[in-house]
């Protein structure tokens, strides 16, 4: 990881990066992740409203909902598919969301993680809007009024402890461990699915150069990103700032220009 | 097959999905599309309740193109006995085995024995006092047999009465088209199945079959696991690794419970209930039900130390070690017949201990009726579950048939300890005992089951003490001095795992139940968990990580009988004792050691040699060959043909369910002629016609059954926050259901309402030139919670299999119709609008 490593922060307390590769060709769509990470959190409950939408009652990434199990029924070539796929915060290498907090809340800890720090939050909600992935939102339950999303398990991490919805996953669908030994395995996956017949697996936020910089939180899916309800090309709304107010210089600049030149030949 | 295993044993399937990632075939045979199905490499569905055709096709398949295990199905079978010349078949009498008593409905079994045999007592025999499958039993009921070996045999397989050969017959018809047409599967779909089976068992390879009560709960259930044990059987998948038939429980200690008899019918280590007119005293009950070959040859040894460790001192020789304390059975008690007779008011009072019969049994109003017919009842669990606040919130309350003001049961309701709340021992589907340590106190007034009974038991015995009444002595004798400790004077589970451990006249705990005595000097609380305090150690509570020993991991927990991992597992090595190939050697005979040996402990008598013939006069397991690895058996073989134990038939047959919309295509015979059913105006039976789909029950990943573990809890609530049923377009279309709208379902019982959700994971199928369509149905709501639901199990009948007792919810008939139930009175009479009638 190159940038928002915290090298600089952390110094000799720096960690590997750590994060989730979650491989969602085995995920059985039992939840477990998502109870045990609402139990270890204290996430809490947040609406008893069937959907009927296949067996996702829960429907989004929010606040109080910090893994998602989607469940897509789909007809394919040779019959009837059901995939499913655990979602979470991607942690993303440039995450828009710690770029425009406007308070310091959201930090990136030693494990190369994003989290926000609950009590220095404000609530103003730019993190909302930042998140290409829709992740973050207030929590309303119990006047809390704060932004919440997944931490990776900081508090665990610290202790030397896998996250809680990977000690949960049955199946290691969601696997933990320092970044680029889950990438290794990831492509390895892939490789041994494609062998398998299976061409369209393919891998989701492994790569550096896509608009968040790749992610500490990527996945294996078995159709596009869009099928499981995922950006197929999320970008850091920070990432071209730089162009942004480069090109706003370069217009002041021009307009100055423009009237001086306007002043100066208007003197002649 | 008959298994949802991803969706109910999510944490056991992680072996399935690491079979997977290496490489193994999972083929899921289902009437719904569910999360196993997702996952396996092959999806076949099938109607609901026609497993048996499907299976036989499997057997007829192996049969007619020549793959089974020549030398296993001729050595560790029954495929060479001949059976008696009086058998006939059902594809001689249509759809009956000859013996059939149409007044009763019960068979005599006699003829089914092996030729030249004398007839012994057996299940059918007693049933002609008018009960069913109470004393359907173990192996040893098979008769006495001269050294094991049955009178009559043909090791060419080709006389037409030998086993092999009626097998052959029975299934002949069950060909690809029939089984298409019975399970609405295409011939494709059932000759890859079949063909894979084959193709990955024999010498080299293994396959497993897993399932759950989806073949349990049918009036055919018993026979569903007897054609997979015939498969097995004759493709040499028994006793061998990755191989077996693997029964996934409903609960963490369904196994432990069955062993230790939570059912009316068996006492500890599966030794029949004594009767009341024919077990007059303990000679008669070892003359009834003792086995001469094979190691229920010891069956005296086995009841008279159990009776030493229930009354210690008090049992003696003198005495008849007490045999007449023990309680006796006259006809059926179990649950349903329980239930039944509630309804009719010949019950006082009853203890619910973690069930919940108001949603989770069939007919579940049926069972709230009745409880409303007690004086009094105990309720033990987590919550205030439905059993326990009927005569409040029942939905008959709503409809006006029970008026809480006139409901004279008194209901105590007391809270349970929690798994992590208590010491104890869960016995899984592999026999294996796992030990679990308290890890905080019960908050309040929450008990463990087992304080709770020791403590009952205690202030029993206080009350009755000095009493001369000769009936409450069996009572007063028990042995009921257990350690306690703690604030709530928890009695010490250890010691009651020593207690069924059993000691020998030193006091010390046993090694082994070959050294039960059956002169009172051994005191065994259950013969098959003798071993699992061997050394003075408590061995289900070891836990030796698996990389720090062999894969076989014996010394994880503890695994009955005498840990070993793999039951029958002699059958792992071929009849002269060698591995049936290097890749899957288990346990095998070393020469130079004369000695049985391997990876597991060998399920066999160490020292005899594969060669072994047993003399004339031989008992017990001296009794059984060298070559006979099924040593339970009275003939030390596995038995492809059942000469006794089963009360509905020696073979399995395609029976449709009890309700079904379709006729039996291969015998006039519609359904299992002795299957169970209750005459009874609370349980009218559907009329045909007017109930023209077929409806299955099950359960979902984020409940526990009867829903009192999660509709009370947030977590799991919110994840399947409604009860709902699943439909196929087709159906949802034909009656204007619509997609997340209302449906009400509709049987001769009562009419529930759910949420609809329209899946293409269900499928129309093509049955006998017609499409069916199936509704599911979860069983997880009722009337309290954090989300509430109608209970699904109100729609089903008491049909029950006639064996054990198990009730027909797998598949039923009924109808379906857009929008809510009616409200009120209403509801009862849309239901009495549709046909019903009463059967016996």
């Amino acid at each position: 990881m190159k940038a928002g490593d915290g090298q600089t922060t952390y110094g000799l307390q720096i960690q590997p990066r750590m994060g989730f590769f979650t491989d969602t060709s085995i995920c059985i769509g039992c939840k477990a992740c998502e109870v045990a990470c609402k139990e270890w959190n204290l996430v809490p409950e947040d609406g008893l409203e069937w959907t009927g939408h296949s067996y996702d009652n829960t429907g989004a990434l929010d606040a109080n909902t910090w893994r998602h199990v989607a469940f897509v029924e789909q007809q394919v070539d040779d019959g009837l598919r059901w995939l499913m796929s655990s979602d979470v915060c991607k942690h993303c290498t440039h995450a828009g969301c710690l770029d425009v907090c406007p308070t310091g809340a959201i930090t990136r800890t030693e494990f190369g993680t994003v989290v926000i720090q609950d009590d220095v939050c404000n609530g103003c909600g730019y993190c909302v809007t930042a998140c290409p992935f829709g992740v973050i939102s207030k929590r309303e339950i119990g006047g809390d009024g704060g932004m919440h999303k997944c931490t990776l398990c900081y508090d665990r991490l610290e202790d030397g402890l896998e996250p809680a919805c990977a000690k949960a996953c049955p199946t290691k669908s969601i696997q933990f461990g320092p970044v680029d030994e889950l990438l290794a395995r990831a492509e390895g996956r892939v490789e041994e699915l494609h062998e398998a017949g299976v061409g369209d697996a393919r891998l989701y936020l492994a790569d550096e150069t896509d608009g968040v910089g790749g992610g500490g939180a990527f996945f294996l899916l078995l159709d596009r990103p869009e099928v499981y309800g995922l950006p197929p090309d999320p970008v850091d709304p920070t990432r071209h700032l730089g162009e942004a107010w480069g090109a706003a210089l370069a217009a002041g600049a021009a307009l100055v220009a423009g009237a001086l030149v306007a002043f100066l030949g208007g003197r002649r | 097959m008959g298994s949802n295993m991803a969706e109910n044993h999510p944490v056991g399937f992680q072996w399935v999905m690491e079979a997977k990632l290496a490489g193994a075939k999972i083929m899921h045979v289902d009437p719904r599309f569910t999360r196993t199905s997702a996952m396996a490499t092959t999806y076949v569905p099938i109607r609901a309740g026609t497993d048996i055709a499907f299976l036989g096709g499997v057997v007829n398949y192996i049969l007619e193109h020549e793959r089974w295990l020549d030398e296993y199905v001729k050595h560790y079978t029954n495929a060479p006995v001949i059976i008696d010349e009086r058998f006939r078949d059902t594809e001689d009498l249509d759809g009956f085995f000859s013996g059939f008593d149409p007044e009763k409905r019960i068979y005599d079994t006699s003829s089914w024995h092996y030729a030249g045999m004398p007839v012994q007592e057996t299940a059918g025999e007693r049933s002609k006092g008018g009960t069913k499958g109470e004393q359907s039993g173990h192996g040893a009921q098979s008769g006495h047999l001269s050294s094991g070996e049955p009178p009559e045999e043909d090791e060419t397989l080709r006389h037409p009465r030998c086993v092999f050969q009626l097998v052959k017959k029975h299934f002949r018809r069950y060909t690809p088209e029939v089984v298409a047409q019975i399970c609405g599967c295409t011939e494709e779909q059932f000759l890859e199945v079949a063909e894979a089976l084959c193709a990955n068992s024999g010498r080299e390879r293994t396959s497993a079959i897993v399932y759950s009560v989806g073949w349990t709960q049918h009036t055919v259930g018993v026979q569903y696991i007897r054609t997979a044990a015939i498969i097995q059987l004759l493709l040499g998948n028994i006793g061998r690794p990755g191989g077996g038939i693997v029964a996934l429980r409903g609960h963490a200690s369904i196994q432990g419970s069955t062993d230790l008899a939570t059912l009316y019918n068996i006492l500890p280590g599966y030794l029949p209930m004594p009767h009341g007119e024919k077990d007059t005293d303990l000679a008669a009950y070892l003359e009834n039900h003792a086995g001469t070959t094979g190691w229920w040859g010891h069956f005296d040894a086995y009841v008279i130390s159990q009776l030493k460790a229930f009354w210690g001192e008090a049992a003696t020789k003198e005495n008849d070690f007490r045999f007449d304390y023990l309680p006796r059975i006259d006809s059926d008690h179990s649950a349903y017949q329980t239930a039944v007779d509630m309804l009719d008011g010949k019950m006082k009072g009853y203890f619910l201990f973690g069930e919940n019969p108001a949603v989770g049994s069939a007919n579940s109003r049926l069972h709230r009726l009745a409880l409303a017919q007690l004086d009094w009842l105990v309720v033990r669990d987590f919550q205030e579950i439905e059993s326990a606040s009927f005569w409040k919130d029942a939905p008959e309350i709503e409809t006006g048939e029970l008026k809480t003001e006139k409901i004279g049961t008194e209901v105590f309701l007391l809270p349970a300890a929690t798994h992590v709340e208590k010491d104890g021992c869960f016995t899984n589907t592999q026999r294996l005992l796992q030990w679990h340590s308290k890890a905080l106190e019960p908050p309040e007034d929450c008990r463990s089951d087992l304080g709770f009974v020791y403590h009952l038991g205690r202030k029993i015995r206080e009350k009755l003490a000095g009493s001369t009444d000769p009936r409450d002595r069996p009572v007063l004798d028990l042995t009921w001095a257990y350690a306690t400790s703690g604030p709530y004077e928890e009695p010490s589970a250890d010691q009651v795992l020593r207690e069924i451990n059993g000691v020998g006249a030193d006091g010390i705990a046993l090694g082994t139940y070959a050294d039960l005595k059956n002169e009172g000097s051994t005191a065994c609380g259950c013969w098959l968990y003798c071993g699992c305090y061997a050394d003075e150690q408590n061995r289900p509570a070891r836990k030796k990580p698996g990389r720090e020993q062999t894969w076989v991991a014996p010394e994880w927990g503890w695994a009955w009988p005498l840990n070993r991992r793999i039951l029958y597992n002699r059958a792992s090595a071929d009849p002269d004792g060698k591995p049936w190939s290097e890749r899957k050697r288990f346990v095998w005979w070393d020469e130079a050691e004369q000695k049985w040996v391997g990876e597991d402990v060998p399920d066999f008598d160490e020292q005899k040699a594969p060669t072994y013939v047993p003399p004339e006069d031989a008992e017990a397991e001296h009794a059984i060959a060298g070559d006979h690895p099924f040593i339970l058996q009275a003939d030390g073989r596995g038995w492809l043909f059942a000469a006794a134990g089963l009360m509905d038939g020696p073979l399995p047959t395609h029976y449709e369910p009890h309700e079904s919309p379709f006729d039996n295509p291969l015998y006039a015979q519609r359904a299992n002629p002795t299957r169970q059913l209750f005459e009874h105006r609370e349980n009218r039976y559907n009329e045909d016609g007017a109930y023209p789909y077929v409806v299955t029950t099950y359960r979902l990943t984020e409940h526990h059954t009867a829903g009192g573990m999660s509709r009370t809890l947030p977590y799991l609530a919110e994840l399947q926050p409604e009860f709902f049923c699943e439909v196929s377009p087709e159906l949802a279309a034909e009656r204007d259901l619509e997609h997340g709208g209302w449906a009400t379902i509709v049987t001769a019982r009562t009419a529930i309402e759910a949420r609809v959700l329209v899946t293409e994971r269900m499928t129309p199928l093509e049955v006998q030139g017609r499409t069916v369509h199936q509704v599911g149905l979860p069983y997880h709501w009722g009337t309290k919670g954090l989300t509430t639901g109608d209970a699904a199990n109100d729609v089903f009948s008491l049909a029950l299999d006639p064996n054990v007792h198990i009730q027909e919810v797998k598949a039923a008939t009924c109808d379906i119709r857009p929008g809510r139930r009616p409200r009120g009175r209403a509801l009862r009479e849309l239901v009495e609008s549709y046909p019903g009638r009463l059967e016996s």
